[in-house]
């Protein structure tokens, strides 16, 4: 039989056997997993059969809990099963994980290992979700590569069937799911061969079935729970020897063979390190050379590590062994070692004797593992006292358990590698994998790419590691010294040293608008020095203009790829030319003929353009790189967050890190990313004063402020500046001024401006410009702006669009997608009750944006205060804030007594505390000059009651509550908490960022998603309708519910806000926010909420159960009666309009539907508009 | 007595005069049925627009392109990658496969290029799918101050005999009447291969928007005054090219219909009244048309066609420029 290839990653890799030998599959979308649910999903809507000829159901579920759910009970109803899961999603799982096991049902739950969240979250790759389950009954099986990720896929598959006993396979995140690697596939005689049919059938005779009928799950008591739980030993001591008779049969049909425990290296080993899953690689490379070099060492791979095999692991260890490191990639805080380690020492324990063992923790978070890290753990085996429970790949100056890496690593040489710098979403990472795909599958050789991205969603940069070589590649581990760099952005060479990781005499290809002749001349002098002291071949190529010239617009990836296939000479040239052909023709061929005309015209077109740089002997720059954060920032943003800005944190020690997650807010200020072409610039002369601009500003780039006419007289000459028209501030000066070096450039404020020139239409109030011809003077303007006095909160309404935007964002700056829906409300939010919140944050783009280092975009005021931000999970998020009510609620509480019974001391002024009113910025004002004056008072008492109320003082001014997150949080996973703290009558408030899909995560469906609109996991049109949330909370009648949309109606969210914000009880506020998963120009976000509002599909309400108590209908209608149809908005939008493609006759049905789900809805809040809740009594007659 | 209306267009054999021209109605299959029950003789498509298509493809590119590996949570597109869309002819190919299968009527299809090979190409594909002929939408802006008539002439006809080159079913071109020398230019694009004449195109116009200050391009309804134009140059026409013509614009009622057969129009293409009124309408227009030739006694509509062209008229002069003028005076002399 002769081995087919193909290019894929971990994710794909393990998905190809789960698919095809599952018939339910439950889903829910979790980074690194994701991938795994979606491509499962997209297969069975194109109707892809599993080896039995039937399409798997694939369905998603509401939760990770819920996915295993649903796992559990189609196993128990005899279905062949399969789900996938990563880090919180399979902690959610581990009840029914027990319930499985303990029920003896083969299935295989797939994860991709990701860090569980501590004190921090991370989305990156290790084992502390996979090892928080060993104790749940299943088998653990690891893969160390895309390969294994497929292999081991099978024999899990198999291995269940045939052992009863259900299996979690995993494998790294990111660095296995998402690598792209060739790999040898498995066919579908070979699954039908590892798949036995008699045990599918005794599966099923175990089905419940009312023909059969038998009873699971009972309670037991202690009579028998016991004995019950060891009557299934039998099955676990038989696991060992059927996993490896499965991995026996996958040999004989594929060649490849592995073992519960792999060894390599020598027969005579002394040291051996024992580890498990994508480390291997890169340990791999350095056992084959230490043996090559004579020395005797080894490396045992761990496969099958729950039930551990003690017979196994020690018939796989030479019995040379002197000394062996254990390494984990997780951390158990307080255990005597982690997990893998002590399951060594009590295998060498029970057997009696053994070499030493140390154990020691590696790559958490995805933290590089590299050959020169596993070279210096066998150098520490052949110490005589080698440390015990260390670490490797970090500094640790704090408690010193780190392994210095004095050893050095050169990869092989018949490996090509090149490294390619990208922005996010500019094609790079997709080229890349085009080009992987086209060497892998194209030629004998092997290939391998990995990528690694920075955490903004807006102008983030990507860096692609591609290898390819002659050999399999096991290099596990970023490329250190590449053979080719391209950088696609102009703009990161005065931002990025691109060129420290190039090779002495690498290939740099640079996309550059300056030709071979001046390019020189536009270079850091780092850079100019690289490029002579590393003696680089250099190339440019404006490939902006080839793409133009070839009627691509902006898209350079195609350009940029013909390049690098040209200079990187893996193919022949004409071989190449026509490979990337046939990638383009594969990659984009649906998309239409002239896609791929153009395209194949930038690829014949980009040679020419391509030239060599004569590199000068000399430096010739006084360009240096612009430092990550300004000399001014703080000392912790100097020395912490500058470093992890300019990608340089994996250098910092252990002391420089936060020892509790904790990290000051306000440093988005210090990162000045620059990443507009095009910022806007205000016109006084046709501004109205409608503030609207600035309120819609996702990034707080666009500031207005209110000022005395005289602070202007020591403004620069070009600070633009106008009398301020209408009488809110009359008398007052006023600058809308762009943060340039902030602005995304996405347009918003343009699109959204109502101002036009009488002279010339298309002029308004605020336009954009070419960034670089204002930069300079913008930037002096917006320092200047930054010093004008903040405007006094007591004398703006911030309950009115205008009112608050004079008034500080204390959010500002994030990096958040350039145009996002979401952070406009956040902004607004911060504006109104910045000083005195506290934010809970469920899992999503809000934490991410709001939370990911390096800088964090909430902000302080003048006197310091600002959001105090906590991100607990996904799920809990609604219960998470209400713990801080309750808190604070205690606390004041507390304070108030004890402020009660200190009144004599204290004197009048504590009645006056007491009986505050704090229901506007003048009684907040005035409260917090009591506070002040109280803590005054406190100082000069020497009582235990005054020294507590002294802690607790901060709880006499009213603190505001509000717990965020998206639709994926409050519609699905969260739902059931969220409800409950509706329920309650604390008084929190919820914003609830309807983006109609779990955005962070790519894109799936979740129950906001509208009827009829595609999204992952509803690829065919979302089939029902979207659940109305605001609905259900106005069922309790004491919630405040709004449903808003800034861009259909500013005032009503502004007003919406401090109504939920003034409510004494839970508040509820559903924000349309629109996403670049809705298929729009983002540019024009506001005009469609407008639309939709329009169209009655956003219809805007706000219901106040405190308006009842006044005799009047709690809810009102904010939106007109719709006066477009759906099919017009829906026309507009990309996710609507992709179904009316590709299915239209669905499409019109899912359309009529969706008109009429409008329409019902309207009607149903007509009503409710007349609608009194309270029921009116006569007294009834008492008896005197 | 019966009246003979059968008539011939672009060498096809039609049952009557009354042709149904591109529009929404003639866009779905439920439609084109109700058409041929109501009676039309032929329907045209409505056009395929090549730049149509190449915005599509962009627009579906940059759809899965826009936010695309644009954080290592969503390393794919957004959208979901679908099955059985495509940006290219194949709906309308689809549709005319369709329509030639299930109507008896003629079919022809439309099509409005932009590049040279995108004419040649698609026409090709139409003849393969099956149109009975095909109709050219040729019309453009011509915003280019350095581009003359005589260029924009020559690449006219260019179109036409490249077209015509390619297929082996009949051609129309269905012209704008802003050239400078109409006939000639009707002349050139019949020797340049045309078999019939489509008067007039009627297109998107540009509109303002005062609420919002914006420019609100689309198309209005015709109403009968629009009439006019056609019939004068079907007139002018007749008996001078060596082609079919057909009449488009305006035709409301039976009478419209038998105005432009007697100023020589071979079929009269009709869109705004079905829209209006709805395809039954075209009954009541071909039972208006066939009275008025009954009613005074012709043998069929071939003996009256053109017989008020600008040759056979007796007042020729009528269908001149002068005409503006005369009717003004005989406007103001009526009160």
């Amino acid at each position: 039989m002769t081995a087919q290839y193909t290019m894929v990653d971990g994710n794909e890799a393990a998905t190809r056997v789960a698919h095809a030998v599952s018939e339910v599959i439950a889903i829910y979308p979790i980074t690194p997993a994701s991938p795994m649910g979606e491509l499962a999903d997209a297969w069975s809507q194109v109707g892809q059969p599993n080896i039995w000829g039937v399409v798997p159901d694939v369905t998603e579920m509401q939760s990770e809990g819920g996915a295993a759910g649903a796992v559990h009970g189609a196993l128990q109803a005899g279905a062949l099963c399969t789900t996938f899961t990563a880090s919180q999603g399979l902690l959610l799982m581990i009840p029914n994980m027990y319930k499985i096991a303990g029920e003896l049902t083969p299935t295989v739950i797939h994860v991709a290992a990701r860090t569980l969240a501590t004190h921090a979250l991370s989305i990156f790759g290790d084992h502390s979700d996979v090892m928080s389950t060993r104790q749940t009954g299943f088998a653990l099986l690891s893969s160390a590569s895309v390969q294994e990720a497929q292999d081991m896929s099978m024999v899990a598959h198999a291995a269940t069937l045939r052992s009863r006993i259900p299996f979690l396979h995993f494998f790294d995140g990111f660095r296995t799911s998402h690598e792209v690697s060739k790999i040898e596939t498995i066919d579908e005689a070979t699954m039908k061969a590892m798949i036995d049919d008699d045990l599918i059938a005794e599966h099923r005779l175990r089905a419940l079935n009312p023909n059969a009928p038998k009873l699971r799950g009972t309670a037991q008591n202690p009579d028998v729970f016991f004995q019950a739980r060891e009557a299934a030993n039998p099955f676990y001591n038989a696991v060992p020897g059927l996993v490896q008779a499965e991995m026996d049969k996958l040999a004989d049909l594929t060649g490849r063979r592995y073992h519960l425990f792999d060894y390599r290296g020598a027969a005579d080993a002394e040291r051996v390190v024992v580890m498990m899953g994508s480390g291997v690689g890169a340990a791999t490379e350095v056992v084959d050379y230490l043996v090559e070099s004579g020395e005797k060492v080894g490396l045992l791979t761990v496969h099958l590590y729950r039930p551990f095999s003690i017979d196994h692991f020690m018939d796989a260890l030479p019995d040379t062994v002197k000394s062996i490191a254990v390494l984990d990639r997780t951390k158990e805080p307080g255990a005597i070692g982690e997990p893998l380690y002590l399951d060594v020492v009590a295998a060498f324990a029970e057997r009696g004797g053994g070499p030493r063992i140390v154990g020691g923790r590696y790559g958490l978070s995805s933290k590089e593992f590299d050959p020169a890290m596993a070279m210096t753990v066998f150098a520490e085996l052949e110490k005589d006292e080698p440390k015990n429970h260390f670490t490797v790949g970090i500094i640790d100056d704090v408690t010193h358990l780190s392994l210095p890496i004095e050893a050095e690593w050169k990869e092989p040489e018949d490996v090509v590698e090149a490294v390619f710098f990208g922005l996010g979403a500019d094609g790079t990472v997709g080229a890349n994998k085009n080009s992987v795909k086209i060497i892998g599958e194209n030629t004998d050789m092997y290939a391998q790419a990995h990528f690694v991205y920075d955490s903004k969603k807006s102008g983030a940069m990507t860096v692609s590691h591609l290898r390819f070589g002659p050999n399999k590649i096991n290099s596990t581990y970023e490329i250190q010294k590449a053979d080719f760099v391209a950088c696609h952005q102009f703009n990161f060479m005065e931002k990025v040293d691109v060129l420290d990781i190039a090779a002495q005499g690498a290939t740099f290809l640079l996309n550059s608008p300056y030709g071979p002749d001046e390019v020189w001349d536009h270079l850091t002098a780092d850079a100019q020095r690289a490029i002579i002291d590393k003696k680089l071949k250099f190339y440019v190529v404006d490939a902006v203009s080839v793409a133009q010239a070839a009627g691509l617009g902006g898209r350079v990836n195609t350009v940029l790829q013909t390049c690098f296939f040209a200079l990187a000479g893996v193919l022949p040239q004409d071989e190449a030319i026509q490979a990337i052909k046939d990638g383009i023709k594969k990659a984009y061929g649906k998309r239409g003929q002239v896609i791929l005309d153009k395209n194949y015209a930038a690829v014949d077109s980009s040679l020419a353009a391509l030239a060599e740089v004569t590199v000068p002997s000399q430096v010739t720059s006084t360009m240096e790189l612009i430092p990550p954060v300004p000399a001014h920032a703080p000392d912790f943003v100097q020395r912490v967050t500058g470093m992890i800005a300019a990608r340089k944190g994996d250098l910092l020690p252990v002391s420089a890190l936060p020892v509790d997650g904790t990290f000051p807010t306000a440093t988005t200020q210090y990162e000045k990313r620059s990443i507009a072409l095009e910022i806007p610039v205000w016109d006084p002369e046709i501004c109205i004063d409608c503030a609207r601009c600035a309120l819609v500003c996702p990034h707080a780039a666009i500031r207005l402020k209110v000022y005395e006419p005289s602070v202007v007289d020591n403004a620069p000459d070009t600070f633009q500046s106008k009398p301020w028209k209408g009488r809110d501030f009359e008398g007052m000066y006023t600058t809308i001024q762009v943060a340039p070096e902030d602005c995304t450039g996405c347009k918003v404020c343009v699109n959204v401006c109502p101002a036009k020139s009488k002279e010339e239409v298309k002029h308004k109030a605020i336009n954009m410009v070419p960034k670089m011809d204002v930069l300079e003077v913008e930037k002096e303007n917006y320092d200047f702006f930054l010093s004008i006095p903040e405007w006094d909160r007591t004398k703006t309404k911030p309950e009115t669009v205008k009112g608050s935007q004079v008034l500080k964002p204390l959010f500002e700056y994030s990096g958040s997608c350039a145009g996002c829906g979401e952070t406009p409300y956040v902004k607004l939010m911060s504006q109104m009750f910045g000083d005195r919140m506290i934010i809970a944050n469920a899992t999503g783009c809000s934490s991410i944006y709001g939370g990911n280092l390096p800088t964090t975009p909430y902000a302080v005021d003048d006197e310091g205060r600002g959001p105090s931000w906590s991100n607990s999970l996904f799920e809990d998020n609604a219960e998470f804030g209400f713990g801080m009510r309750l808190a604070i609620d205690q606390q004041a509480e507390m304070a108030r007594d004890l402020l009660a019974e200190l009144a004599p001391q204290v004197g009048g002024l504590a009645g006056e505390i007491l009986d505050a009113d704090q229901s506007d910025e003048a009684g907040l004002a005035k409260q917090r000059d009591r506070v002040a004056e109280l803590k005054r008072i406190l100082a000069t008492l020497d009582s235990p009651e005054a020294t507590r109320l002294d802690t607790l003082t901060d709880y006499l001014v009213k603190m505001s509550i509000w717990i965020l997150g998206g639709d994926g949080w409050a519609y699905d996973i969260g739902f059931g908490g969220l409800d409950h703290v509706l329920a309650s009558d604390r008084n929190v408030n919820i914003l609830v960022m309807d983006t109609e899909v779990y955005s962070n995560t790519g894109g799936q469906a979740s129950k906001s998603t509208p009827r009829a609109a595609v999204a992952k996991f509803a690829s065919g049109g979302k089939p029902t309708g979207k659940k109305d949330l605001g609905m259900i909370a106005m069922s309790y009648g004491h919630v405040y519910v709004a449903q808003v949309s800034m861009g259909a109606n500013m005032t009503q969210v502004a007003k919406a806000f401090a109504e939920a914000e003034a409510h004494d009880g839970p508040s509820l506020i559903i924000a349309f926010s629109p996403c670049i998963a809705h298929g729009i120009d983002m540019a024009t976000m506001m005009a469609h909420q407008k639309e939709a509002a329009d169209s009655g599909y956003w219809p805007l309400y706000r219901f106040n159960p405190n308006e009842e108590a006044e005799g009047r209908p709690a809810m009102k209608l904010d939106s007109r009666a719709p006066k477009m149809s759906f099919r017009d908005f829906a026309a507009s939008e990309g996710r609507f309009a992709m179904l009316a493609r590709a299915n239209p006759e669905h499409y019109n049905e899912l359309m009529d539907q969706a008109q009429h789900d409008i329409d019902n809805r309207w009607h149903l809040y007509e009503q409710m508009i007349h609608v009194e809740r309270t029921a009116e009594f006569e007294d009834e007659e008492v008896d005197e | 007595m019966t009246v003979d209306i059968t008539t011939k267009y672009l060498g096809l054999d039609l049952a009557n005069p009354l042709v149904a021209s591109s529009s929404p109605l003639t866009s779905k299959m439920d439609t084109l049925f109700q058409l041929e029950e109501a009676g039309v003789a032929a329907v045209v498509l409505p056009s395929l627009f090549e730049e149509q298509i190449e915005h599509d493809a962009w627009a579906v590119y940059d759809l899965y392109e826009y936010g695309s590996a644009i954080s290592p949570e969503a390393f794919g597109s957004y959208i979901p990658e679908m099955e059985g869309y495509n940006t290219g002819p194949e709906h309308y190919l689809e549709l005319l496969e369709k329509a030639k299968n299930r109507l008896s009527i003629p079919v022809i299809a439309s099509l409005n290029g932009m590049s040279p090979g995108g004419w040649t190409a698609y026409a090709k594909t139409m003849e393969e799918a099956g149109a009975d002929a095909i109709e050219l939408n040729v019309y453009r802006v011509a915003t280019d101050i350095n581009m003359t008539g005589s260029d924009i002439e020559k690449s006219y006809i260019d179109l036409v005999s490249d077209v015509k080159e390619a297929i082996n079913i009949p051609l129309a071109v269905k012209i704008s009447p802003y050239f400078s020398s109409l006939a000639s230019m009707c002349r050139r694009m019949v020797e340049a291969g045309a078999d019939g004449l489509v008067l007039f195109n009627r297109f998107y116009q540009p509109d303002i928007n005062l609420e919002e200050l914006k420019v609100k391009p689309d198309v209005v309804l015709s109403s009968p005054v629009n009439l006019r134009l056609p019939l004068r140059w079907t007139a002018i026409l007749r008996g001078r090219i060596d082609a079919s013509i057909a009449a488009s614009s305006g035709v409301h009622t039976g009478e419209d219909v038998v105005k432009l057969i007697l100023a020589g129009a071979d079929v009269t293409m009709t869109t705004s009244a079905l829209l209006k009124y709805g395809p039954t309408h075209v009954a009541t227009v071909l039972f208006e048309m066939e009275s008025w030739f009954s009613e005074r006694e012709y043998q069929s509509i071939e003996q009256g066609k053109g017989s008020l062209s600008q040759a056979s008229a007796a007042d020729p002069e009528g269908f001149e420029r002068t005409n503006y003028m005369r009717s003004l005076v005989t406007y103001s002399s009526r009160y």
